[in-house]
C-alpha cells in the first residue's frame, strides 16, 4: 500500500473492504459502543455477519439495485452496518441529519425516493409518520429502539432486529443474490449519497462513486500514516461527509476500530474513556473545551491556578516549536518536560487527548489563540480545508508545517487552481459525480474538465505554498464606500472571545458596518454567576447592561485591529445589538453544520437591521421561533442599539 | 366498557388487569384532627390511578397509608387480594411497593449510580459479610443488580450523570434520579407524590413521557398526586378526588372534570 500505488480491483467497495477486513482482521474490534455503562465490542467477523444478515433482511423485503435507503439517527454501529448492508444489496444509502425536522425529512426523503428507512427510534419514527402522506416511494420503516413503538400500527414499522432475523432465515435462499448483487459493485458505482445542508436554498444530493470515496479515503490515510491500530470517537452527524470518511472510509480502508458514545450527552466522558489516536472536531469544540477548562482553573485553589497560567505562558513559547521539532535549549526542553508532568499531561488526559496522534479542525477558521492553546500542550492539531463535493480533502496540513492562518497544502491527487475573481477550484479524485436530480446546479458547480468551484475566495501565499481562504466568495463585497468588506473574516475574529458565540455582520452596499452578536451562555453565565448578576433566561442575560458593555470592549479591540489592516479596514463595526435568542438551525438561521445563513437572517431580523442603520437607540421585536418538536412560538423583546467606538485608519494613506 | 369494572383495554391499546389495592373506608386521625375520612377506592393492575385535591386535602396522608408509613385507625387495605396487616414501611416494600417523595429524599452525597443501587437492596439476598467480601454469590448478585440498574439509567436517559453526586444536580433530574431509584426495586406498584412540582413546562413534559413509557414498558401500576390539572387529565386512566379528608369523586378524567362537587371544590362556590 505504498503512496500513489493503484488500488487493486479487489478493494473496489465498502462491502469488498470490509470482506478483506474480516479476513485480514477478524477478531481486531470493527466497532464499540458503551451500552449498559460497559463498552460493548464488535469484531470485523462479527460486523460482517451483522451487515450480511441486515443486507439480506433489507432483501426480503424487496430492496433492488439503485433503491435508496434513508438512515436517520446517532453514531451507533447498527447505523454504520445499514450503510455497508445497503452497498452490499445494491442499494444507495442515504443518511440523514438526526437533529432535522420532520419538513427536512420530508425534503431529502421525497427527493431521493427512498423506498426504506432505518432510523433510531420513537422521535424519528414519529417525524417520519407526521409526512408520510406525501411519500409514496416510503415502503418500510426499520427502527432500532423499540421503546414507546410497541403499540404503534406496523402495517409500515419494522424492528431492526427483525429484518435482520428474516436475513438470517433467507441465508441460502438469497445469499447467492446478495453476493452477486455485491460483487458486481464497481468503482463508478454511487458509494453513498450525502445532502449538503447549504447556506442558500434547498439541499443538495451529492453523488460520491465507490473510486470518490476510496481513493480518497486512501490518500488521507496516507498523509497522515494511519495504520489498523487506530482508535477514533465518531460523534458527529453521520449525514456529514467528514464522518463517512472517517468512519467509514478510512475506518474501511485501514481497519481501525469505530468507538460509538453512549448517548449524545456523554460525549466528553466517553472520548476521555477511549483516548483516541485520530480525532476531529470544528473549532467550536476546541473552544468550547477551553472555555470550560478556564472556568475549572478559575474556580480552584490560588497555588494551581498560578502553576495552570505559568505553565500555559510557557507552554505557548516552547510547545509548539517542539511539535514542529524546531532547536530548542536543553534548559527549555527539561522545563517543558516538568510542565508535562504536572499540568500539560493531566490536561490532555481529561480532555481525552492523551493518545492522539493526529487531530484535525475546519468547516470554520479557529482562532489563532485556541489553535496554539492545544499545539502547545504538545497536540497535533491541523487544519484542513474541504468540502462534500469533494470528499471532504482538498487541502491539509503537513506536519511540522502548520499554522492558524493557513489551510495547508493541496492534498495527494488534488489540483488547485485560483481564478481572476479570487475564487478557488479544485480536480481531484474524490471531485463527486452529481448533485443528484439537479443537473443545473452539476453544471454550474462543476466544468467538463472535472474543476469544481469552492464557492470560497483565497490564495496562496507565496513561499510556503499553503492556501488562504478570505471568504465565501459571493459575501465578499464592498460599502458604499468602496471599501473590502469581508464578514466571516470580521466574524470569526469576534467568535475568537469566549463570551460571543455567534455573530453576523452586515455592510455591503452600506456607508458603515454593524453586527447582531449571539452571547455564549456558558461563558456569560459562569461570569454572572461569579458577579452575583441575577438572571432567569438567555433573553435577560443577554440583554444585562454589563453584558453589553463587556461585548462592546470586545468589539472595540476587533475594531483596532482591523485598523492596522489596510485591506479590511473598513470593515469595523460601528453599531451593533445582542440578539435576544440564540440563532438556531431549527430556525433556519443556520445550517446544521452551524454555518450562518446571512439572507435568512438578513430577511428575518430586518426590522433590527433597520433599527442598526437609523441610529436609534431601542428596537422592539417579535421572533418566530421553532421547538425542537416542530411546533413554532414567538418571543418578544425590546433589544438595545449601541455605538461602538471606531479607529481611525493609519494605513490608508501608505496603501493609496 | 365499564372501566370501574376493571379487565379491559384502553383506546391505546394497554391491558387493564383486576384489582391490584384495594382501600376499604380508610379513616386516618392525628389526635383531634382527622386527615382522611371513610375513604374507599381501588387500583387496577396496570392503570395510572391520580388522586387529586386543593391543598390540605389529605392526598399525602393517603400516599402514606398506601406506603405503610400511617396506619389507619379505621378500615382496610387490601393487596394483591389479600388483607394486609399492619407492617412496617420496609416490609411494604418488600411486597412490591416503591415511592417518590414530595421534597426529594435522595442521599446528596452519593452518586446517581449508588442512590440507584440502593433501590435494589429489597433484591440483595447475601448477608453483610459476604456483601463487604463481595465474593461468590455475593459478586454474582452485585453485577445483577448492577445490570438492572444500567437498564433503568438507560431508560430514564440519565448516563451522563451516572457517576455525579446528587446534591450537585438540578431539580429536575433529581427528580428523575428519584423515580429511578423507585423502580430499581421493580414494583408492581409506583407511588409518586408530585412528581411535577416544581418544574417548567419542558421537564414536565419529559416526565409525563417517562411515566407513561414505565406504565407501558414494563406494566407498572402507578398511583400518583399531583396539582397540575392538564397533567393529570392528560395522564391517568382514573381519577380520585379528594377535599377535607373526605372522596368527593372517583371516576375517568372526563367524569371527574364534569363532576359539580369537584369543580366546585376546585373553583370555590359562592356562599350566601
Amino acid at each position: 500500500m505504498a503512496d500513489g500505488s493503484p488500488i487493486s480491483d479487489d478493494l473496489r467497495s465498502i462491502p469488498r473492504l470490509l470482506a478483506r477486513n474480516a479476513r485480514a482482521f477478524g477478531d481486531k474490534a470493527a466497532y464499540r459502543e458503551k451500552e449498559l455503562g460497559i463498552w460493548q465490542n464488535w469484531t470485523w467477523a462479527e460486523t460482517a455477519e451483522e451487515v450480511e444478515a441486515l443486507a439480506l433482511g433489507l432483501m426480503t423485503l424487496g430492496l433492488a439495485p439503485g433503491d435508496h435507503v434513508a438512515i436517520v439517527g446517532r453514531n451507533r454501529p447498527h447505523f454504520y452496518w445499514s450503510m455497508v448492508a445497503v452497498q452490499a444489496a445494491g442499494g444507495v444509502p442515504v443518511p440523514v441529519y438526526q437533529d432535522s425536522v420532520a419538513e427536512e425529512i420530508a425534503y431529502v426523503l421525497d427527493h431521493c425516493g427512498a423506498r426504506y428507512a432505518v432510523v433510531e427510534d420513537q422521535e424519528q419514527v414519529d417525524k417520519i409518520i407526521e409526512v408520510k402522506d406525501r411519500l409514496p416511494n416510503l415502503e418500510t420503516i426499520a427502527y432500532v429502539d423499540p421503546r414507546g413503538l410497541r403499540k404503534y400500527d406496523h402495517e409500515h414499522l419494522k424492528p431492526f432486529v427483525e429484518v435482520q432475523e428474516a436475513g438470517r432465515a433467507a441465508r441460502t435462499e438469497l445469499g447467492g443474490e446478495l453476493k452477486a448483487r455485491s460483487d458486481a459493485l464497481g468503482w463508478d458505482d454511487t458509494c453513498v449519497m450525502l445532502y449538503t445542508s447549504g447556506t442558500t436554498g434547498r439541499p443538495k444530493g451529492v453523488v460520491l462513486s465507490n473510486r470518490n470515496i476510496i481513493e480518497t479515503s486512501k490518500a488521507s490515510a496516507d498523509f497522515d500514516h494511519l495504520t489498523q491500530g487506530e482508535a477514533i470517537l465518531a460523534y458527529l452527524p453521520m449525514a456529514w461527509v467528514g464522518d463517512f470518511i472517517f468512519s467509514v472510509g478510512q475506518a474501511y480502508w485501514c481497519g481501525f476500530c469505530v468507538n460509538c458514545p453512549e448517548s449524545a450527552t456523554t460525549m466528553y466522558e466517553n472520548l476521555h474513556e477511549i483516548g483516541p489516536s485520530y480525532f476531529f472536531a470544528p473549532p467550536r469544540y476546541f473552544e468550547e473545551r477551553i472555555t470550560i477548562l478556564t472556568i475549572r482553573m478559575e474556580d480552584a485553589s490560588r497555588i494551581k491556578r498560578w502553576m495552570f497560567w505559568t505553565a500555559m505562558d510557557f507552554a505557548k513559547r516552547v510547545g509548539p516549536a517542539l511539535l514542529d521539532e524546531k532547536p530548542v535549549s536543553a534548559m527549555d526542553r527539561f522545563k517543558y518536560w516538568l510542565g508535562d508532568i504536572f499540568v500539560y499531561g493531566p490536561v490532555r488526559n481529561r480532555a481525552g487527548m492523551s493518545s492522539v496522534r493526529v487531530a484535525y479542525t475546519a468547516g470554520e477558521a479557529i482562532g489563532p489563540e485556541i489553535f496554539e492553546f492545544w499545539r502547545s500542550l504538545g497536540i497535533n492539531l491541523k487544519q484542513l480545508y474541504g468540502q462534500t463535493e469533494a470528499s471532504v480533502f482538498i487541502t491539509q496540513q503537513p506536519d511540522h508545517e502548520v499554522r492558524a492562518d493557513t489551510v495547508g497544502v493541496p492534498s495527494p491527487g488534488v489540483e488547485i487552481k485560483i481564478a481572476d475573481s479570487g475564487e478557488v477550484f479544485y480536480r481531484s479524485p474524490g471531485v463527486f459525480q452529481e448533485y443528484y436530480k439537479n443537473p443545473d446546479s452539476t453544471a454550474s458547480t462543476k466544468d467538463e474538465e472535472g474543476w469544481v468551484a469552492t464557492g470560497d475566495a483565497g490564495f496562496f501565499e507565496e513561499g510556503t505554498g499553503h492556501l488562504r481562504i478570505i471568504d465565501r466568495a459571493k459575501d465578499v463585497g464592498k460599502t458604499a464606500s468602496g471599501a473590502l468588506f469581508a464578514p466571516k473574516y470580521v466574524e470569526n475574529k469576534l467568535k475568537f472571545f469566549p463570551n460571543i458565540l455567534e455573530a453576523v455582520v452586515h455592510g455591503a452596499g452600506r456607508e458603515m458596518c454593524a453586527a447582531f452578536i449571539n452571547i455564549d451562555l456558558t461563558a456569560v453565565g459562569n461570569w454572572a454567576e461569579r458577579n452575583n448578576i441575577a438572571y432567569a433566561s438567555y433573553q435577560e442575560l443577554a440583554g444585562h447592561p454589563e453584558v453589553l458593555s463587556t461585548i462592546q470592549g470586545h468589539i472595540e479591540e476587533v475594531n483596532a485591529s482591523l485598523a492596522e489592516d489596510d485591506m479590511l479596514s473598513g470593515c469595523q463595526i460601528h453599531r451593533f445589538l445582542v440578539l435576544h435568542k440564540e440563532l438556531d438551525a431549527d430556525d433556519g438561521e443556520l445550517t446544521r453544520t452551524r454555518k450562518v445563513r446571512r439572507n435568512i437572517i438578513a430577511e428575518k431580523y430586518d426590522d433590527l437591521i433597520a433599527a442598526l442603520y437609523d441610529g436609534s437607540k431601542e428596537v422592539s421585536t417579535e421572533t418566530e421561533v421553532t421547538y425542537e418538536d416542530g411546533r413554532k412560538g414567538s418571543i418578544k423583546a425590546t433589544l438595545e442599539v449601541r455605538d461602538a467606538k471606531v479607529f481611525e485608519v493609519k494605513a490608508l494613506e501608505a496603501a493609496e | 366498557m365499564n372501566a370501574m369494572a376493571g379487565n379491559y383495554t384502553t383506546a391505546d391499546g394497554r391491558k387493564i388487569g383486576g384489582t391490584l389495592m384495594e382501600m376499604k373506608h380508610i379513616t386516618l386521625k392525628f389526635g383531634g384532627v382527622t386527615a382522611i375520612k371513610d375513604i374507599s377506592f381501588d387500583i387496577f393492575e396496570g392503570e395510572i390511578r391520580a388522586i387529586i385535591g386543593p391543598n390540605g386535602a389529605g392526598k399525602s396522608s393517603m400516599l402514606n397509608v398506601i406506603s405503610g408509613f400511617y396506619h389507619p385507625q379505621e378500615g382496610e387495605v387490601w393487596f394483591k387480594g389479600a388483607k394486609r396487616p399492619t407492617m412496617k414501611p420496609w416490609a411494604v416494600a418488600r411486597q412490591g411497593i416503591a415511592r417518590t417523595f414530595q421534597n426529594i429524599a435522595l442521599f446528596d452525597g452519593m452518586t446517581v449510580l449508588d442512590n440507584v443501587m440502593t433501590g435494589r437492596l429489597t433484591h440483595m439476598k447475601r448477608g453483610l459479610f459476604a456483601q463487604a467480601l463481595w465474593f461468590g454469590a455475593a459478586e454474582r448478585e452485585e453485577i445483577e443488580n448492577r445490570e438492572f440498574v444500567e437498564k433503568i439509567i438507560d431508560f430514564l436517559e440519565i448516563q451522563h450523570i451516572r457517576k455525579i453526586p446528587v446534591g450537585r444536580l438540578p431539580y429536575g433530574l433529581k427528580k428523575r434520579v428519584e423515580l429511578a431509584r423507585a423502580l430499581a426495586a421493580e414494583p408492581q406498584l409506583l407511588l409518586l407524590d408530585e412528581p411535577m412540582a416544581g418544574m417548567n413546562v419542558e421537564e414536565k413534559e419529559d416526565m409525563s413521557r417517562f411515566i407513561l413509557d414505565v406504565n407501558d414498558e414494563f406494566g407498572t401500576t402507578i398511583a400518583l398526586i399531583e396539582h397540575d390539572m392538564g397533567v393529570v387529565m392528560d395522564l391517568s386512566d382514573r381519577v380520585v378526588v379528594m377535599d377535607y379528608g373526605r372522596k368527593i369523586g372517583d371516576g375517568t378524567p372526563d367524569e371527574v372534570r364534569s363532576n359539580q362537587e369537584v369543580i366546585d371544590a376546585y373553583l370555590g362556590v359562592k356562599h350566601d
